[in-house]
């Protein structure tokens, strides 16, 4: 038996040092950049009001010198905090939200100078560019926690967005697609479940493929069909949100959370569940048994290759479903490639988050906020060229792998396709 | 003599099989897709003379625009009915080295899936000193393609580092900074410095005749030395690979990389090195591209190279011979692509479709089996399977 | 309960593992199953416990035969089997594991854990094993988790229970309890089979052995057997079970090594404070139980761990802060643990793995240029020389058997000029035969005057190999003794009890 001493900063506290020397940089580059260098004094507001909530507070005009040096100072505050909690995992978490949220708010006073910022359509665009990131990364989870890498998530979410923009077209019933939707996802994981598991093939490359099979498909279809006969084809129209009573009247949360089209609702439902059943559940423990480690699961009488199949064709249906977002969660219509890498950053969300469905969300709130941040101030008029606020979640996502998170560790078996029989 | 015509068939069996199912996967979505066929599934012998008809002209215009048109035999000579062809090699050249730049880097154990913004940058690179500067045709062209290699071998290696450092999986970083570079490039034809005077449209100006890569069989017609470039650079990637002791450890550090390190490899310097070669290479396709065919820079100026040099490099099986031969045969189906595009209203699409099937049914030579009741195809997968942790 | 097996069979392809065997274990039995690596214990076994199906052959238990397929039925039928690489799921808990594949359920498929930790706790003590449900299993010392495989066997009634090379990451003590255990067990009424090459712990727990080679059964016996006899049914001709060895001649000081520690990445100390001196033509070999820190030591040496301080002078050059690269060639031959992870690229070809290390060194490279003919040529010379079994030097390596993969290891880093071997576990998973033949060239390699510093967990080899014995346990070097040092003082200290307390008198 080891005896281990602890001696010297682990890695994970090393990490956490660099992490509050860049928090610092940062800070005081905000502090003089946002607040104290810029001559400028105009007057910022901040709406809060988007239609029918209760009201607590209209707007909110501040001088943009004044505000940016105000959350510039608490930005600041956060990071001697993080610095003096050190060891607190905990708390350093928080100081390191608020640190970021104070930082950010420095950043649009100074940004949005003499100009209107929707405060609560800014949040709310920022969670509607993260739902189809969310479904992505659950379905990247169910697929990955039982050892199957689902690099084709872009392929299920674009072919869902077909799927169910052609045929709530073709029908005229938004319903059917909706319903559609999943199974266009399962229709693409059936082929990676199949290659994967019965031939072994790289998950990866395999991935790849299958993305391009979609992309093909969807661009051929729509080149040949859906741009001549849109009226037929193309002409859906998206579904009409819904408000919960009472809790949409919440300001500020309500109109985020509570006023959204089915497809959320639906969203929240598979997150709680996956996260409850993932930990707490039968189906949840052999998924994880099969990911980890699964000749050992084998040893006690578990089929890995039918629970790894089930979840993966599972997995797809939820990314169709988060592809109708795409289209019958906004305008209806379908346009060539309209997923723009989503499948990828949901990916990257789902590694970000280390494999946990809280983290994978937490993480494809931050991607998604941060590609909403680029479409408001583009709108408002800001001095950053829209290109490189563009670039933002995908430089997000590269700095996200490569640092923060240190070196991840995905589901032991996660890639490697199993033979019954293995290792015997 | 038998035994080594047996041999090649059975080799280029599955090859074959493959192709053959993958065309006739797209002549069946051709087919459904086209209304004047859809409506007469009532009647099933019309029906299927109409979708064999409409597949049918698909195809011979592909034929037509890839390999050898009657109509151009015509008018002159036999052989300039071959003017095809000469389409197809030029879209081969860029490919052969995007292609490679994935082979080389399957070798080595990494997945380069960034070969559209490493193909970006070299283009960039070539277009600016295409136009910006006048100088000596030879000088010109070199210069505008070292230029190239050097962005793109920088953008490359960036990732490589970053891998070797940070253990950051190179899929996810490559494909976020194919955005990335895209991005950059619709920002770069804003600015003065690339923007065509007068122009609209997001465009470069054209480069001088000094640095347009030379044409060598007249002309009229568009190939060019590009070709030889990419011939000779899949004979270097050849050399390096099995000749040199570069080669030898990079070949290690993809096949085990705890047995390379435990032998002395770094495999750190291994990642960057081979990234940035992968880089350079990919980096020198879309040089190729831009001062042999396309002459100005576009934002679209990479167009499906990214993806075309993967499936190139999967169907070549990741060595740099087959690589030539894959990118020479999707090459030809893009050229022949386009003109069926334009004659017949098949999308282009329908060539990735293609290429996907091809290198699906490569991958499993099983499921090939299976369809055609076979037995002993040789084949199968040619890159190891992997975790995110491996 | 017993267990009866008939004509069982099994081929991989070319290879037969079991031909034709027949197996009786009676009711409240222990019965052995005896023989060298590769002799196709393991894959019976697996036979018995659904993870394989044999190609002909029958399997009663109690008197009934029976259609094993899976584990499932296995267990249905009474079987249990506590696995040589253990079958435990390391980010699970000792319930979680212990549940899985049998999980109780509450509304919407919620799992029920209770009444399992109940269970747990119940048989832990029945046997005062110690377990807590709750742990985190990768949290959890070696012989812990063994005993976390035998409640897990226990729980779902096993009548007849299956261990397979159990005592392989014990110390002797832990070896000790699990035998007396094992007797416990049978008292209790289940009959337990269990596989091991060790003839000592044989001759102590069994009641009738089985001797098993290249696949078929060469012979029963009883415990009361000598050594000798045992050794030679398992191997098919006599061996003498001693080591012939010259006295040291001693040279200069090759290897130096003071006050080296080594940190993993999670700030832990694995190595503490060794100090070691290695002289030219001595063997020092360092004992202990896996998991100790030797695996660190001997990786520091070679430069493959990051997180070194302390000094490593070889032949007076300072090395510690050398890259492998320059390890290698500052004159350090390393064996590594694992022919196939790290010692050999399965797919290269055994040419090519023959210069794995040498590979940009004249003459098989000029610059940057290899010349394969030369590469070749020396292959041919040094398969002849270390006797390698093979069909062409262009085949890959994965072709060869585990004995010829590790003579190709052999000759790779013993054919250059070098002045310490560093072998770590160097016979693990390989026959008599080519066990001989490493233990052969690590004794010549000594009597040409190199340093070799061996580690190994298998005692006997320790014993009978080395000059002086180095016992590690928790990272620390407990004790430098000399080789005739007993077997129970050893024991002692490689289970952490330091000279000079009272427990070692």
């Amino acid at each position: 038996m080891t005896q281990v001493e602890v001696l010297g900063l682990s890695a994970p506290e090393r990490r956490r040092k660099r992490g509050i020397l860049a928090m610092s940089i940062l800070s005081i580059l905000g502090l003089l950049f946002f607040a104290l260098l810029p001559k400028m004094n105009e007057v910022t507001t901040f709406g809060f009001v988007m239609d029918k909530e209760w009201v607590f507070l209209h707007e909110w005009a501040v001088h943009s010198k004044s505000g940016s040096l105000l959350f510039s100072t608490i930005s600041i505050i956060a990071v001697i905090g993080a610095y003096l909690l050190f060891r607190a995992r905990k708390t350093i978490r928080i100081a390191t939200s608020i640190f970021s949220i104070s930082l950010f708010m420095s950043f649009l006073c100074w940004a949005a100078r003499g100009k209107f910022i929707p405060f609560t359509g800014l949040l709310q665009g920022g969670l509607m560019l993260s739902v189809p990131l969310i479904f992505g990364a659950m379905a990247g989870v169910v697929s990955e926690r039982s050892g199957v890498i689902n690099i084709a998530i872009e392929g299920q979410l674009l072919f869902g967005a077909f799927a169910s923009g052609v045929l709530a077209s073709l029908t005229h019933q938004k319903w059917l697609g909706l319903l559609v939707a999943p199974i266009a996802g399962v229709l693409v994981s059936l082929l990676l479940a199949t290659f994967a598991i019965k031939f072994g093939i790289d998950q990866v490359i395999l991935g790849f493929v299958l993305n391009v099979l979609v992309i093909g498909i969807t661009g051929f279809l729509y080149q040949r069909l859906l741009v001549p006969y849109q009226s037929t084809w193309n002409s859906g129209s998206g579904l009409t949100p819904i408000a919960i009573p009472i809790l949409s009247k919440i300001p500020l949360v309500g109109p985020i959370l509570f006023e959204q089209t089915i497809i959320v609702y639906l969203m929240y439902l598979i997150v709680t569940t996956i996260n409850i059943a993932l930990f707490k559940s039968k189906w949840g423990l052999r998924m994880r048994a099969v990911g980890e480690h699964p000749t050992a699961a084998e040893s006690v009488g578990i089929n890995v290759n039918k629970i790894r199949f089930r979840n993966v064709v599972l997995g797809g249906a939820i990314a169709g479903l988060g592809g109708a977002y795409f289209t019958l969660g906004a305008v209806g219509t379908f346009s060539r490639q309209m997923t723009a890498g989503a499948g990828f950053i949901a990916l990257a969300a789902l590694i970000f988050g280390k494999w946990s469905p809280m983290g994978a969300v937490a993480a494809a709130l931050i991607f998604g906020f941060a590609s909403n941040v680029e479409s408001v101030l583009s709108i408002i008029g800001t001095p950053i060229p829209s290109e490189f606020m563009l670039m933002v979640p995908y430089v997000a996502t590269v700095i996200a792998v490569s640092g923060i998170v240190g070196r991840v560790r995905a589901p032991a078996a996660d890639g490697i396709p199993y033979k019954r029989g293995d290792s015997h | 003599m038998k035994s080594i015509f047996s041999k090649i068939l059975a080799k280029i069996s599955l090859p074959f099989l493959a192709f053959a199912l993958a065309i006739f996967s797209g002549g069946i979505l051709i087919a459904f897709s086209d209304r004047t066929v859809l409506p007469l599934i009532g009647s099933p012998w019309k029906f299927f003379t109409a979708a064999v008809h409409s597949a049918g002209n698909a195809y011979l215009a592909l034929f037509q625009g890839s390999i050898f048109d009657s109509n151009l035999a015509k008018n002159g000579s036999f052989l300039k009915g071959f003017y095809p062809l000469t389409e197809s090699l030029l879209i081969a050249a860029p490919l052969i080295l995007a292609g490679l730049s994935v082979a080389l880097a399957f070798k080595a154990g990494l997945f380069n899936i960034g070969a559209q913004g490493q193909f970006i940058f070299g283009a960039i690179g070539a277009s600016y000193i295409g136009f910006a500067y006048e100088l000596p045709p030879i000088l010109h062209v070199l210069l505008a393609l070292i230029t190239a290699m050097v962005f793109s071998a920088i953008w490359g290696g960036f990732v490589g580092l970053l891998k070797a450092k940070t253990g950051a999986h190179e899929v996810i970083v490559t494909i976020m900074l194919n955005y990335v570079a895209s991005f950059f490039l619709l920002w770069l034809l804003k600015t003065k410095v690339f923007l065509r005077p007068r122009a609209i449209n997001p465009l470069a100006p054209p480069v001088h005749d000094s640095a347009k890569l030379p044409q060598f069989l007249g002309s009229d017609i568009r190939l060019n030395i590009g070709i030889f470039l990419a011939l000779i650079a899949a004979y270097f990637v050849w050399w390096i690979l099995n000749r040199s002791t570069w080669g030898f450890r990079f070949r290690a550090v993809g096949a085990n990389a705890a047995a390379a390190r435990t032998a002395g490899i770094s495999v750190a310097f291994v990642t960057t090195a081979v990234m940035s070669i992968s880089g350079a290479l990919a980096g020198l396709g879309g040089a190729v591209q831009t001062l042999g065919s396309q002459f100005e820079l576009t934002p679209d100026v990479a167009g499906s190279f990214g993806f075309d040099a993967i499936t190139v490099a999967l169907l070549g099986r990741a060595n740099p011979v087959g690589t030539v031969f894959a990118a020479i045969l999707f090459g030809a189906l893009r050229a022949g692509g386009l003109t069926m595009q334009a004659n017949t209203q098949n999308p282009v699409d329908i060539v990735l479709v293609i290429q996907a099937l091809i290198v699906l049914f490569i991958s499993a030579p099983a499921l090939v089996k299976y369809i055609f009741r076979l037995k002993g195809l040789k084949g199968g997968a040619s890159v190891a399977s992997k975790g995110w942790n491996g | 309960m017993s267990l009866e097996l008939r004509g069982i069979t099994k081929s991989f392809g070319p290879l037969v593992a079991n031909d034709s065997i027949d197996l009786f274990v009676a009711d409240g039995e222990i019965h052995a199953i005896l023989g060298e690596n590769g002799a196709g214990k393991s894959t019976l076994m697996n036979i018995v416990y659904g993870l394989l199906s044999p190609d002909a052959g029958t399997i009663s238990v109690g008197g009934k035969e029976l259609n094993i397929q899976t584990p499932t039925d296995a267990l249905a039928a009474g079987i249990g089997m506590v696995h040589q690489h253990f079958m435990l799921i390391p980010v699970f808990t000792v319930a979680e594991n212990i549940v899985l594949g049998h999980e109780k359920t509450r509304r919407f498929g919620l799992l029920d854990l209770e009444k399992a930790k109940e269970e747990i706790r119940r048989v832990s003590k029945e046997f005062n094993f110690d377990v807590d449900p709750d742990a985190i299993v990768e949290t959890l010392p070696v012989g812990i988790q063994q005993r976390v495989e035998i409640i897990k066997a226990l729980i779902y009634d096993a009548k007849v229970l299956i261990l397979d090379e159990p005592t392989a990451v014990l110390t002797p003590q832990e070896t000790d309890e699990l035998l007396k255990n094992m007797k416990n067990l049978r008292d209790k009424g289940t009959s337990i089979v269990f596989i091991t090459h060790k003839l000592r712990e044989v001759q102590e727990a069994a009641d009738k052995i089985t001797i098993i080679r290249r696949g078929k059964v060469v012979g029963t016996a009883l415990p009361s057997a000598s050594q000798e006899e045992l050794a030679s049914l398992m191997v098919g001709r006599p061996i003498s079970l001693d080591i012939k060895k010259k006295p040291a001649q001693l040279g200069e000081v090759v290897l130096s090594v003071k006050n080296l520690n080594v940190h993993d990445v999670r700030g832990r100390r694995l190595v503490k404070n060794i100090s070691l001196e290695l002289r030219a033509g001595e063997i020092v070999a360092v004992a202990g139980v896996q998991g100790n820190g030797q695996s660190e030591f001997a990786q520091a040496l070679l430069g493959l761990e990051e997180l070194v301080d302390g000094e490593i002078l070889l032949d007076g050059k300072n090395i510690t802060k050398a890259n492998v690269r320059e390890s290698l060639h500052a004159g350090i031959a390393y064996i590594p643990e694992s022919r196939e992870l790290d010692g050999l690229i399965a797919s290269f070809s055994i040419a090519e793995n023959l210069i794995l290390d040498l590979h940009d060194l004249e003459p098989y490279a000029k610059g940057p240029i290899m010349f394969p003919n030369v590469v070749a040529k020396e292959a041919e010379i040094r398969v002849k020389e270390f006797d390698v079994r093979l069909q062409s030097i262009q085949d890959p390596a994965s072709s060869l058997s585990g004995g010829n993969k590790q003579k190709v290891v052999l000759a790779r880093e013993l054919s250059r000029p070098v002045k310490l071997v560093v072998a770590s576990q160097p016979t693990r998973g390989l026959d008599v035969g080519s066990i001989e033949f490493v233990h052969e060239r690590i004794i010549s390699e000594r009597d040409s005057g190199r340093a070799v510093l061996l580690f190994s967990t298998e005692l006997d080899e320790v014993i009978s190999l080395a000059d002086r014995i180095a016992v590690m346990y928790a990272g620390e070097i407990i004790a430098i003794v000399p080789s005739d040092t007993s077997r129970a003082k050893l024991g002692l200290l490689m289970a952490g009890v330091r000279p000079g307390t009272k427990a070692s008198a």
